[in-house]
């Protein structure tokens, strides 16, 4: 069994290489992205937004750029790393593609590093949130945001608005983790106290113990970072308990407040403070075109995972731009380091030293308008950078 | 002491959710023999029915729940009619193979068709909240939770044990062939038994949208959840089944308040505690059919 379907694999790869031999001519004018999302599991409302803000930003540039034609491959790994690295592989070795990007999730980023650096061709991260991804190889550069940004701009924004006491909410896996450490240190720096720390279990969504038990220990307010999708749960069981009538207030990274579900949550989320990267209410005039052109195209309003995708395939064309349509993927690399450029989200750069983004953390209150729930920003903290790693 | 009743009351409102989930699993596993992995996948297809008539087309939730019950129950009949009727001879590993299979299809449909976000049922101001007894928070809509899988229970107890159906139900598990010859209708009734535990496990999915989540995923996520229940009540009644639930729903919440460390483990832990003890579950019965 084992022999046969390693010889049929090999036959088809041949085969797929001899078909590739034949068709040359095109090659040279086009440029591969190999784009790998979740598009199934639990993740894939994060594949589905990349996805449609790469479609947009496509519709609204066109798909030739530096006199060659963008063709994206896309490719599910439903959040699993092997499958990603799998799907990786296919992309650089078959389809001889020019970037890979997307990556839902941190061990899905990671998975592919190695093979980004093998085959020396550009990863472009467009959602996975922990710190030491960039780090994995010298070919990875990130579009999306840090855990670290956002937990440590809460930590300074509770501190100087009163907040002393603080129960953490975390979901107990490598990004919950991050933004609970991150969050802990600058928290306890500037003076705070976290009085009671709780890790929710990825699987079990009925928060009503763990809400009772930040219920008794009185805080000034919750900490909550939990997986999108989750929040709405979240919100939903806080309001339940009362904790909002006790006076409890909810901060956190913007996660929780995710423009994708923050419509469903109820009227108990209002007041509900969060630093992020991204709202859809982001008063410039860039996003209001963004959301109004993607609403009009997909029919709901982006989340700050359509905008990571937006920026990461803008940052492939700016680097194509640049390199006049070379396709070496050192010189790519190069070219995408000190990018500087206006987002939906406000202006971003990548940081030539980490490749990881720099961008303002904005303040942000959950607030109705027009009917409607938003994130509404009103503080910003300017062009920052991923703390986990300017700390080292 | 107010929070120790809190938490008592949170604990038998997850048990009793538990318990509607389960409990048609519990007459198909038990009482028929039958290993249906996609029991949840009925109980998801009556969370999105409800959603659907509530949030899409403005039905009071009250209205939305029978609806919920009987669209479970009506897929569940096609099905038994159509597919499952085929396998009820089959060895234990096939029914595995095509229940998770139907499962897996049933997670890829709606996934497509509803997208794979997270849905929440519009809940009336009613329902959204706490009062307090005594300094004790009493949730709204753990309350009705309560009083619904509450009268449900006394229901199906004395439908099993007090009438003519119950009777044949039970007849028709212990010996088909015996059954029959005494005229009664077996695949009729066992269609019907079928086709009423979907329908419970469609009011459980309804009902536990608020507290669970409800997403694609549901069938999967919560599967462990149902065979724990079953496992540990032991699959020959409906009491011991109701009983798990409540014990578990209980331990689960009060492991988490009180060791939110190792909370997760809590269910898992008292799960093999009494499987060691009583191999069968709590109301197991000793003689292997």
């Amino acid at each position: 069994m084992f022999e046969r379907s390693t010889f049929s694999r090999t036959a088809a790869a041949v085969a797929i290489a001899g078909l590739a031999a034949v068709v040359p001519a095109k090659a040279e004018d086009t440029v591969k992205v190999g784009l790998i999302l979740p598009m199934t599991g639990g993740q894939a409302s994060t594949g589905k937004q990349i996805e449609n803000a790469i479609k947009l930003y496509m519709q609204q540039k066109g798909d030739t750029v530096a006199g060659k034609k963008v063709e994206i491959i896309l490719k599910d790994d439903a959040a699993i790393p092997d499958k990603t690295k799998t799907a990786a592989q296919e992309l650089i070795v078959n389809d001889k593609v020019n970037f890979i990007a997307g990556f839902g999730v941190t061990p899905a980023a990671l998975a592919a590093a190695p093979l980004a650096t093998q085959a020396k061709i550009p990863e472009v991260v467009m959602a996975a949130g922990t710190s030491i991804i960039t780090e994995r190889s010298p070919y990875i550069v990130r579009t999306s945001f840090t855990l670290a940004q956002s937990s440590t701009i809460i930590a300074d924004w509770a501190v100087k608005n009163g907040i002393k006491k603080v129960a953490t909410l975390t979901s107990d896996y490598a990004p919950g983790n991050d933004a609970l450490n991150f969050f802990k240190q600058n928290f306890t720096a500037g003076g705070g106290e976290v009085v009671e720390e709780v890790k929710t279990p990825l699987a079990n969504p009925d928060f009503a113990p763990f809400l009772q038990r930040m219920k008794d220990a009185k805080p000034d307010a919750i900490f909550v970072f939990v997986p999108a999708g989750q929040g709405g749960n979240f919100m939903k069981q806080y309001a339940e308990r009362g904790l909002d009538k006790a006076g409890i207030k909810v901060i956190g990274p913007g996660d929780v407040t995710d423009d994708d579900l923050l419509n469903n949550m109820g009227d108990a989320v209002l007041g509900t403070v969060t630093a992020h990267l991204y709202s859809a209410a982001h008063p410039s005039q860039m996003n209001k075109d963004f959301v109004a052109a993607y609403k009009k195209a997909f029919g709901n309003r982006p989340g700050f995972m359509a905008v990571s995708g937006y920026d990461g395939i803008h940052l492939i064309y700016e680097a194509l731009k640049k390199t006049n349509g070379d396709t070496d993927g050192t010189k790519l690399i190069e070219a995408m380091k000190g990018q500087k450029w206006e987002s939906p989200r406000g202006p971003i750069s990548i940081d030539p030293e980490t490749r990881d983004i720099v961008q303002n953390i904005y303040i942000r209150k959950v607030e109705k308008v027009d009917g409607e729930l938003y994130n509404v920003e009103f503080a910003t903290f300017e062009a920052v950078k991923d703390l986990g790693k300017t700390k080292k | 002491m107010t929070s120790i009743l809190t938490n008592l009351f949170d604990g038998v409102a997850y048990g009793m959710l538990l318990f509607v989930l389960a409990c048609g699993l519990a007459v198909t596993l038990g009482l028929m023999n039958f290993v249906n992995l996609a029991h949840g996948a009925f109980a998801m297809a009556g969370g999105y029915v409800c959603m659907v008539l509530v949030n899409r087309m403005g039905w009071p939730f009250f209205a939305a729940l029978p609806l919920a019950f009987v669209s479970s129950a009506a897929i569940g009949i096609a099905l038994e009619r159509t597919l499952y009727r085929h396998l009820y001879t089959r060895s234990h590993l096939d029914q595995v193979l095509f229940t998770i299979g139907l499962t897996f299809m049933s997670v890829a449909a709606v996934d497509y068709i509803q997208g794979s976000s997270r849905v929440f049922i519009n809940l009336p101001a009613a329902l959204q909240g706490q009062f307090d007894v005594f300094g004790v928070g009493i949730g709204r809509y753990r309350l009705m939770i309560i009083v619904i899988c509450g009268l449900l229970t006394i229901g199906l107890q004395m439908v099993l044990a007090k009438t003519r159906f119950g009777s044949r139900l039970r007849a028709a598990v212990d010996d088909p062939r015996a059954a029959s010859g005494l005229g009664i209708n077996v695949p009729q009734v066992f269609a019907f038994t079928f086709a009423f535990g979907c329908g419970l496990a469609g009011l459980g999915g309804a009902l536990s949208a608020e507290i669970l989540g409800l997403d694609p995923y549901f069938p999967l996520k919560f599967m462990i959840y149902f065979l724990i229940v079953v496992t540990v009540g032991g699959s020959s009644s409906i009491t011991g089944p109701f009983l798990a639930s409540l014990l578990l729903g209980i331990g689960d919440v009060a492991g988490k308040y009180y060791v939110p460390k190792m909370g997760p483990f809590v269910i898992y832990t008292m799960m093999i505690v009494i499987l060691i003890w009583r191999p069968n579950g709590l109301f197991g019965r000793t003689a292997a059919r």
